[in-house]
This record gives structure tokens, sequence and C-alpha cells, in this order.
């Protein structure tokens, strides 16, 4: 009977929080792992289309983006869409010098490997991808990707 | 008493959460899961200048144009955008064998040879190489069905790009579905799986062999012509 009472009669001790730091460091790691800094300071307005048929892109490295889209500062630099090569705007022209530049940076061997992938916000107009994809066959960079986000047809 | 107790005394650890806090408040802003992901088409390459214009019977082309309005035209009808993949996918396959849709062509292990046979005879080595491929898929999945399709997606300077991507995004489940259907009916398991467990073990030839026959009898040919103005 005593036992019993001892038994209730005790405060409960308080919760351990001695594996907090183990669990905080886990999330820690996981995002050191999977974070991405990004590359470049975006001028553009990004808000890439939805699709469902799409296809990882394999090799960062080999990646080169271009951003279209509205400028951000619409009071500087009017709400024509831009093109956004690196961190400056850029024009059609540049496209092409743009990539052969960035050619050099790679292995020989790796060139047929390189992509181009269009980020370009879903308001623009096709005239400019256009006169783009133009660009990049002339300089026959003919691997590309439409960057899109995963999701149903959007109305 | 108590000093015996400051004796056994360890670091104190309790800061620790804080600092790992501190940089995981660090990484959680500065991530960007960025997206990778995105349709991957190949251009044509530079037209040369004195290309010719390689003919081929209307029938055997399936015509989208998509205007500054972002209306569709497919082959004449207007439509919207969810009707595209079914209508696609009847083109692609032409399953009642109609004259409108393109001309098919039965292929069994014993044509192939012929053909093969026969194109070496002329020397038409492109030919052969067509022919070769058809007939190891053939022998894989037995006898087929190809069509002459090719499906031209023409835009206007003015149609938005979101309506773009929906419509490559519809032709290309239009051919991934077709390839679904025929993957799942051969080998039990989708395209998309089949592709994912030949990029897992690339030493398994069987897997290519069998990715290289779904898309010989489904080859994906998307062509974009060169830009004009559709007007609205």
């Amino acid at each position: 009977m005593s036992k019993f009472k001892k038994d209730g009669g005790r405060a409960l001790p308080p919760v351990s929080t001695a594996a907090l730091p183990d669990i905080v460091f886990m999330l820690l790691f996981f995002f050191m792992v999977t974070t991405v800094m990004r590359e470049v300071d975006l001028k553009v307005k990004q808000t890439n289309p939805a699709a469902t048929e799409i296809q990882k892109l394999e090799n960062k490295s080999l990646v080169h983006y271009i951003y279209i889209g509205e400028p951000v500062d619409t009071e500087k630099f009017g709400t024509e869409p831009r093109l956004q090569l690196a961190d400056d705007f850029g024009t059609v022209a540049d496209v092409g010098p743009y990539i052969i530049q960035k050619r050099t940076e790679v292995v020989e061997g790796l060139i047929p490997k390189l992509t181009t992938s269009l980020k370009v916000d879903r308001d623009v107009k096709m005239g400019v991808i256009t006169d783009v994809k133009q660009e990049l066959r002339k300089v026959s960079a003919l691997k590309l990707n439409y960057a899109t986000v995963e999701g149903g047809l959007d109305k | 008493m108590p000093r015996k107790r400051e004796a056994q005394n360890e670091i104190n650890a309790g800061s620790m959460a804080d600092i790992a806090f501190l940089l995981l408040v660090f990484f959680l802003v500065t991530t960007t899961m960025d997206s990778s992901w995105g349709i991957q088409r190949k251009l044509p390459p530079p037209p040369e200048p004195n290309q010719e214009n390689i003919d081929i019977k209307q029938r055997n082309v399936f015509v989208v144009l998509a205007n500054a309005n972002d209306q569709l035209l497919v082959e004449g009808e207007l439509l919207l955008i969810d009707q595209v993949r079914e209508k696609a996918k009847e083109f692609i396959v032409n399953p009642a064998r109609k004259e409108s849709l393109p001309e098919w062509e039965d292929v069994s292990v014993s044509i192939a040879k012929q053909k093969i046979s026969d194109y070496t005879a002329v020397g038409n080595a492109e030919k052969v190489t067509v022919w070769q491929k058809r007939l190891a898929a053939a022998e894989l999945i037995g006898e087929y069905t190809i069509t002459k399709q090719v499906i031209s997606l023409q835009n206007d300077r003015g149609t938005s790009y979101k309506l773009y991507i929906q419509v490559q995004n519809e032709l290309a489940a239009a051919y991934r579905e077709l390839r679904d259907e025929l993957c799942m009916s051969e080998f039990r398991m989708t395209f998309t799986e089949l592709e994912e467990a030949s990029k897992a073990n690339k030493e398994d030839d069987s897997l290519k062999k069998k990715l290289k026959a779904i898309k010989t009898v489904y080859p994906q040919k998307i062509s974009e012509a060169e830009p004009k103005n559709l007007g609205g």
C-alpha cells in the first residue's frame, strides 16, 4: 500500500531537452545540404507556367539560364519584358555572345551537353522567346529547357 | 559538498541549441529550393542557305496554330486546350486507318528483314538504319503499326508563353500516354518507370532496348516552323 502512495505523490520530472540540439542539428544539416544559394539577383518577374510532362535538369553545372519577364523595378525600367543574362539586363543580340562566352568555361567535350534553360514569366508574349530561340539556333545551342513548375494546366 | 560537485561539472552545452537554431534559420531563409524542372526540347539546327524544303504530305502533318488571341486552330478546327491531347493521340495512332489521318505501315520481323535487304541492294543507308531500328523493336514486341506522323506547332509573336507551354505539354502528354499504354501491355510498367529503371542501371542493355523499341513505335516528332506572323 505504501508503495503505491509513494509513487503517486512524486512530482513529474521535467521533460528532458537534451535531444533538442540533436534534432536542430539534423534539420540544420538537411537545409545545408539541400540549399542552393541563389546565383543571380532576379531583376525580372518570374512566375513560371505549370506543366505536367516535365523532366529534371540533370547536371546543373551544364545549364545556363536566360530569364525573361517584366522588370521588377517597373518605375525605372518600364513594363516591357526584358531579358536577363547572368546579373544584367541584355538584349536578344547579347544571347549569342553570352552562350559562346559560357562555352569557354567548360571542357570541350561537354559543349554538346550544355543546356539553355529559358526561365520565362507566364505573361510574356512569344515574340521575344522566338527571337531568343533563333539566336540560340544561330550559335548551335540546341538543347533547350523551358523551366516550369509542376502542376496541372492553369487556366 | 558543493566543492565536490563543481569538480564534476561538464562544459555547459545549453547554448549549442541556440547556435544551431541561428544557423538553421539562416539556411531556412537563404534556401530557395530551386526548381530545375522543365520541358526538354531540342531546337532544329540552323537552316542552311540553300536548304530545300522537305515535302511532307499534308495528311501526315498535324498542324497546331496558336494565334495572338491565344486561340488554337488544330487541323483547321478551333479547339480548346484540353481537347488537343485526344486529337493528337488519334492522329498519332490513326486507329481507324482513316484516309485523312497519317499513312500507316505494318511492321513485323519478316517485313523488316525484307525491307533491309531491299534498301541495302539500292544502297539507301538512311533507310537501312531506320528499318534496323524497327526490326529490333519488332523482335522485342512483335508486330506493330507505325504512322508517318509529324506534329507541327506554329505560333504568333503575340501568343502568350503560358499557352505555348500548355500546347507543348499537351503534345508531350499525348506521346507519353501512348507510350505508357504500349509499355504497360508489353512490359507491365509505365514508360516513365521504364525510363527511370534504365537510368538507375545503365549497364542493363535489355532496359535500353525496351526503351528504344517503344520510342521506335511512337517517335516524338514535334517540329516548330520558322517564325512567322499569324496575326490575331
